[in-house]
């Protein structure tokens, strides 16, 4: 798609202001403007504790053009659950109350929280912008630090050690009404997700894929390329889940190996070409077990068109 | 009516509109009422059937910061649960309020009376008003909301476990068009509005936060006032008033009681007798405990000879925490004036403190020849 196309594709309205305090480089502004842009201005945002605390700046500023609550950590989904029921006693059904959250707030510390929100199927639309540690407080590894990773906690000596937690699944498994993964070099298929999960009630989930130069140790200006590979090496692939159940492939393409991905990234360094193999392996069961998802929904599918027929 | 019904039927006459909560013994029936009232309709609220204590007090504040008045109740272990979330609250300047049923703290699992899990969260910045009955404790939760709103901090009101929450005693309901009359909507001065968009709870800096604390602060003192002037219009409307200190038979007494929760009705029980054989005895109930009323406690309790201080309470290492407190209110006292003040740590988890326990309790301090250094354990088996 050209340039030109996709710019014709974004709103143009910015609900985001310039001079927010990311590193340069960061994807988790460039994903809120996205998302923002998507949503409109009848949107409230609920923050908790991670990088976008600062980067919405200090008191009395706001990057946001939007009512902002920043929350307690583990607190993301309960609170935006209070303010959609107080929305909602007030007669408004419009606005949409969106949760920002990192992946420490989302895969961790306020997984309990989202749990209980998408299993109530709160009318909340939920976005984890992951950059794979806990970057707020320095590079500490989370659950969805992927495999081999060094992060502050997890020396390069003695990497991460677990495989990144599968938190679509997850969500999927509340059969909540829509679930999707989503990246910032992705920015049409981000708007779209964005806009299909606007028009949805009920919990919506978008995880985003946002990389951290200074975390994950890459030039600040590859961010977009390492998103993109991310995708194309199938280690974050771009799908979508409606109740559930019906799984799909949003951007599809051949398949490339995961080590230039990873050899783009300080934090793999240390790996050797066995390890990159090992990674190798895990997502290539990842994604099998991707596509067997889909194409299992594509024959309930046509299982169910063919009874209708 | 039973007290978690009168908390109930508090929070419905107050018209609250987003309730959120979890049950724990001795506070399911609250929430059991609540969510029935809710269902049919009698109460037109949104009820959250959250996962955790926790998340009732997140949803309240996410409810409170966008304008709706929001309701709490738990107990104990879900109290504690809550901590993070209580300090969240009050410097957010939330108008939240929740009853706490006074319940002791595990291990070993102990579901009866005890205040440690509110006194716990003295520092967390929420008002405290504790009950003796349970017509007090329908009042105190309407009364709770207008205070909280008139100087937004949250409000916590708290009653003892099964002396309160499981017995029936009469209770007056309110009309609820007075009501109505007492308590308007809740008009937010500031709330989350995406025709008036605005960032709470931002990075404040060392320049700043520091200002932030003392608003909070001048708010409690606030509150102190704030609180006569509301317990005066219920009396105008409701024709009961309980004061944040209430002193019962004080007028010339040598000896005064200090007592909250219900452990006041069974002290009123021993005055009265005592004042009957013709003894100086009275007593000082403390409904308020955060704000902290020193002014009121010293004017009552100067010149009287020696001050007996009941908790049903510890802070380990050191003492009962309200006899703590008095001392500390006491120390400006001229000396000449100031109390001998003798801490008496009663009735943990539950044990009964009878009107025996507190015979006992005024001939020790009687007979006492000193406050010894520590508080003394009434009814203890070693
Ligand atoms: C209860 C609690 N524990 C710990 C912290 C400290 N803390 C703040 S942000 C953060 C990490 C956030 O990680 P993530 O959610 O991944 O967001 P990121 O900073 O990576 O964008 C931590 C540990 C906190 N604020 N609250
Ligand atoms: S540490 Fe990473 S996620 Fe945080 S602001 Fe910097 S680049 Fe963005
Ligand atoms: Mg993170």
């Amino acid at each position: 798609m050209s340039q030109l196309m996709i710019a014709d594709r974004v709103p143009r309205e910015e609900l985001m202001t310039s001079g927010h305090v990311a590193c340069p480089g960061c994807a988790a502004p460039i994903a809120m403007r996205m998302v923002l842009k998507a949503l409109g201005p009848k949107t409230i945002v609920v923050m908790p504790a991670s990088c976008w605390s600062i980067i919405a700046g200090p008191w009395p500023q706001s990057s946001l053009k939007v009512p902002l609550y920043h929350a307690a950590f583990e607190t993301g989904a309960a609170t935006a659950s209070g303010v959609r029921a107080a929305l909602d006693m007030q007669g408004d059904t419009e606005t949409t109350v969106l949760v920002w959250a990192g992946d420490g707030g989302t895969f961790d510390i306020g997984l309990q929280a989202l749990s209980g929100a998408a299993e109530r199927n709160e009318n909340i639309l939920y976005c984890c912008y992951d950059n794979e540690a806990y970057m707020n407080t320095g590079i500490q590894r989370s659950s969805a630090t992927p495999w081999g990773a060094a992060t502050s906690t997890t020396p390069a000596v003695q990497p991460q050690s677990t495989h990144k937690k599968d938190i679509l699944a997850i969500l999927a498994a509340h059969r909540i009404p829509y679930a999707a993964t989503a990246t910032v070099a992705h920015p049409v298929d981000l708007l779209e997700k964005v806009t299909k999960a606007r028009a949805i009630r009920g919990t919506r989930f978008l995880h985003i894929l946002a990389p951290c130069p200074p975390g994950w140790k890459f030039e600040d200006d590859e961010t977009i390329e390492l998103a993109r590979m991310a995708v194309r090496a199938g280690v974050f692939p771009l799908v979508e889940v409606e109740h559930g159940e019906h799984w799909r492939f949003t951007a599809e393409g051949a398949r490339e190996p995961v080590g230039p991905y990873l050899r783009k990234q300080g934090r793999f360094r240390h790996l050797g070409e066995e390890q990159v193999r090992q990674i190798q392996a895990e997502v290539d069961r990842r994604w099998n077990a991707m596509r067997r998802r889909v194409e299992s929904s594509e024959s309930d599918e046509d299982g169910s068109l063919a009874e209708g027929g | 009516m039973v007290g978690n019904h009168a908390v109930s039927w508090g929070a419905s006459l107050s018209r609250a509109e987003v309730i959120s909560a979890y049950p724990i013994t001795p506070q399911t029936q609250v929430v059991e009422q609540l969510s029935e009232m809710c269902a049919d309709g009698r109460l037109n609220a949104r009820f959250i059937k959250v996962e955790s204590e926790h998340s009732a007090m997140a949803a309240c504040i996410g409810a409170s910061a966008a304008g709706a008045r929001a309701f709490t109740a738990t107990s104990s272990q879900g109290l504690a649960l809550m901590h993070e979330l209580l300090h969240w609250a009050s410097l957010g300047r939330l108008p939240i309020v929740m009853a706490d049923i006074n319940r002791a703290l595990a291990p070993g699992w102990n579901i009866w009376t005890d205040q440690n899990d509110t006194l716990a969260q003295r520092d967390t910045g929420w008002i405290q008003l504790y009950c003796e009955t349970n017509q007090e404790v329908l009042d105190t939760t309407i009364q709770a909301f207008k205070l909280a709103e008139a100087v937004d901090l949250p409000v916590m009101l708290v009653l003892d476990a099964f002396y309160l929450s499981h017995t029936a005693e009469p209770v007056d309901i309110p009309d609820p068009e007075m009501v109505d009359v007492y308590l308007p909507r809740r008009e937010p001065r500031y709330r989350l509005d995406v025709n008036e968009p605005r960032a709470f709870g931002a990075l404040v800096r060392p320049d700043s936060y520091m200002e932030m604390r003392w608003h909070q602060q001048s708010a409690m003192d606030r509150a102190r006032a704030e609180f006569e002037h509301i317990d005066r219009e219920w009396e105008n409307l409701f024709c009961r008033r309980y004061g944040a200190v209430e002193s019962y038979r004080t007028e010339g007494a040598d000896l005064l009681l200090v007592t909250s929760g219900t452990i006041t009705s069974t002290a009123r029980f021993v005055i009265d007798r005592r004042r009957a054989r013709g003894e100086a005895v009275g007593l000082v109930k403390m409904k308020m405990f955060r704000p902290f009323p020193a002014d009121t406690l010293r004017t009552l309790l100067s010149g009287v000879e020696r001050v007996a201080v009941l908790d049903r309470n510890l802070s380990p290492g050191r003492s009962g925490i309200f006899a703590e407190e008095i001392r500390a209110a006491l120390y400006d006292v001229d000396p000449e004036e100031r109390p001998a003040l003798y801490g008496y740590v009663v009735g943990l988890g539950g044990r009964d403190v009878t009107p025996g326990t507190i015979d006992d309790i005024i001939d020790r301090t009687r007979g006492a020849a000193a406050p010894t250094r520590e508080d003394v354990w009434v009814g203890l088996n070693l």
